[in-house]
């Protein structure tokens, strides 16, 4: 028990007089002051004149003024954080010959690798926590709406997503650094990780299957629901996928079916839709995004074990 | 007075892919003593320390430091035995006095007492004055008597020094040597100590242990291997001599 909390608060404290962390810091909290900026921009002047629709201050999340809300962002560039927080974290002190020394003192070997994820962890959850604070501060004074208690345990629900989303990238980053004795290998590693799942998977396999779809030539709303099924399907290959299903239907409780419908139409068939359809009850919808949450939990769970099994078999020598 | 075994092997072996690194070694060292273990770069000196500490499974063999088995029971292995690597590493951004702060928490050793501890091995290996300065601008003598402090923290029975005065001034060697015999002498530390330093080994060991390709080719004391060699005679013989003899015969 010693071990795995000496080795969190070392963590703790090297994670906050990093540049690479203030860098990181800096770099979230102004892009969702931009974007924040932007969407209560843009819901004020769409909103001129008209009543106010419920949950208008969940829009600061997932309005897309600029092509980006802060849910993609989050969506696209969590991981990256999460990455960045760990690429490094077992093979640098391999390298340096302090994880033989750590290794040498009465605790266990994973106290090393479990410390360091709950640092890692902490780290996220702090950076997610500041970016919401920032933006429910900035949504007071720009929208001037204040969350109701239903949308603040909905805030709460995609934070908590968020966090796993994150931090399932940064025990993937943990387990390349188990992986790979080379700093520069493991980032590249992690760049290439990222860049397959929240891009080629996303974008390419689903021009790919757009095409093959397309091409038997039935009719629309059987393609339609050909895609859905393949998007479905591809949801459990990529975990942005997942996240973006789940946390949609949390922060966008408009919304009844997890894609490609919605997907289909435009920002005012939607609002229109939604005055024949009332909002997903809240418990509807964290019970619709449970199993996301589950599967995410299960693939970092997965990726834990194999990083045990890798970490425990490898040989510890300084070199 | 017979005194018991605080670090036995038996038929110990370690293969890496293409070489044995320790070959059915087997060896004891006994209570208190400090134990000159010798030989050749690459003789698998290390690699036996390691698999004695848990860190590296053996591919055969069994081993005990005060009657526990490494393989099964590491951690108990670690909590009473200090070891200092051969390429020692430090967290650089710390201070001395964090670095021994951080290793008194992994062993589960807090507050005043750790307190009281670190100013103690602080003076003892001569640091308190540097104990405020970042380990990044410690020479390697420094680091060499921080690597000592993180070890006498422990306040182990036993120790093993892996080449404890590689890169040392031979005034900084000397103090090592003394400081190294008086553990053993004052504070009763059983010590392993690797080294390549003849002379020095001489003068502080009590028995020595020459390995030559993972095998222990001598055992003994310094009369004992002098005999082995040279037979007995009235002349008297340095270390270096006994194991070049040892050396070129293998
Ligand atoms: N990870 C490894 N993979 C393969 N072979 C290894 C590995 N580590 C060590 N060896 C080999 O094991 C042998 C013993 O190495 P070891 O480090 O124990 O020697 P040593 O006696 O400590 O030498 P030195 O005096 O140079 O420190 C060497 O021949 C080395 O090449
Ligand atoms: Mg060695």
């Amino acid at each position: 028990m010693h071990g795995i909390r000496a080795i969190v608060k070392k963590e703790l404290s090297d994670h906050f007089s990093s540049f690479r962390f203030i860098i990181l810091f800096a770099l979230i909290t102004m892009v969702s002051l931009i974007l924040v900026y932007m969407s209560a921009v843009a819901i004020d002047e769409n909103l001129e004149g008209e009543k106010i629709p419920q949950f208008v201050f969940l829009m600061l999340f997932t309005s897309s003024r600029i092509g980006f809300s802060l849910v993609q962002f989050v969506a696209f560039f969590g991981p990256l954080i999460g990455l960045i927080l760990g690429f490094d974290s077992i093979n640098r002190e391999r390298n340096e010959g302090t994880l033989s020394k750590l290794l040498s003192q009465p605790i266990y070997r994973d106290d090393v690798v479990n410390g360091k994820f709950l640092a890692g962890l902490s780290v996220i959850a702090i950076m997610m926590v500041s970016i919401i604070l920032i933006i429910t501060g900035l949504g007071l004074v720009a929208v001037g709406v204040k969350p109701g208690v239903e949308e603040f345990w909905r805030i709460i629900i995609y934070l908590v997503i968020s966090i796993i989303y994150v931090s399932l990238w940064h025990g993937v980053a943990i387990l390349f650094s188990i992986l790979f004795r080379s700093v520069a290998t493991s980032a590249l590693a992690s760049i290439a990780a990222w860049i397959f799942f929240s891009f080629f998977l996303s974008l390419g396999v689903n021009a790919i299957i757009t095409s093959i779809v397309s091409t038997e030539g039935t009719s629309a709303a059987e393609i339609y629901v050909r895609l859905a099924r393949f998007d479905r399907a591809l949801s459990f290959t990529s975990p942005m996928k997942l996240y973006n299903d789940a946390t949609a239907t949390i922060v966008d409780p408009m919304r009844r079916t997890l894609r490609p419908f919605i997907m289909q139409m435009g920002i005012m068939e939607r609002w229109s839709l939604s005055r024949f359809s009332g909002p997903l009850p809240i418990i509807q919808s964290f019970l619709m995004v449970l199993p996301y949450i589950v599967y995410l939990v299960a693939i970092t769970a997965i990726c834990f074990a194999v990083s045990y099994i890798a970490f425990m078999r490898q040989e510890i020598r300084s070199v | 007075m017979e005194r018991k075994n605080i670090i036995e092997t038996e038929e110990l072996t370690k293969v890496y892919d293409a070489q044995t690194a320790v070959d059915h070694l087997s060896f004891s060292v006994v209570e208190g003593e400090i134990f000159g273990f010798l030989g050749p770069n690459g003789a698998g000196k290390t690699t036996t320390l390691l698999m004695l500490l848990g860190l590296s499974e053996p591919t055969s063999g069994k081993a005990w430091v005060m009657g526990i088995n490494p393989i099964r029971e590491p951690i108990k292995v670690k909590r009473i035995v200090g070891y200092l690597q051969e390429n020692m590493g430090f967290y650089r951004d710390m201070d001395a006095r964090q670095m021994l702060g951080f290793i008194a928490e992994l062993n589960g050793i807090m507050g005043d007492e750790a307190e009281k501890r670190i100013d103690t091995v602080l003076s003892d290996v001569g640091l308190l004055e540097e104990a405020e300065k970042k380990i990044d601008a410690y020479s390697r003598g420094m680091r060499q008597r921080l690597g000592i402090a993180e070890i006498l923290l422990k306040e182990p029975k036993v120790a093993f020094l892996d080449e404890p005065t590689i890169g040392l001034d031979p005034d900084a060697t000397n103090r090592m040597i003394t400081l190294i015999k008086s553990l053993a002498r004052e504070k009763k530390m059983t010590i392993l100590l690797s080294s390549h330093l003849l002379y020095q080994a001489q003068k502080i060991c009590d028995r020595f242990g020459i390995m030559i390709n993972g095998k222990m080719v001598g055992l003994g004391t310094m009369d004992e291997l002098t005999g082995e060699k040279f037979g007995i005679g009235k002349k008297e013989y340095t270390l270096e001599e006994v194991y070049m003899k040892f050396f070129k015969e293998e």
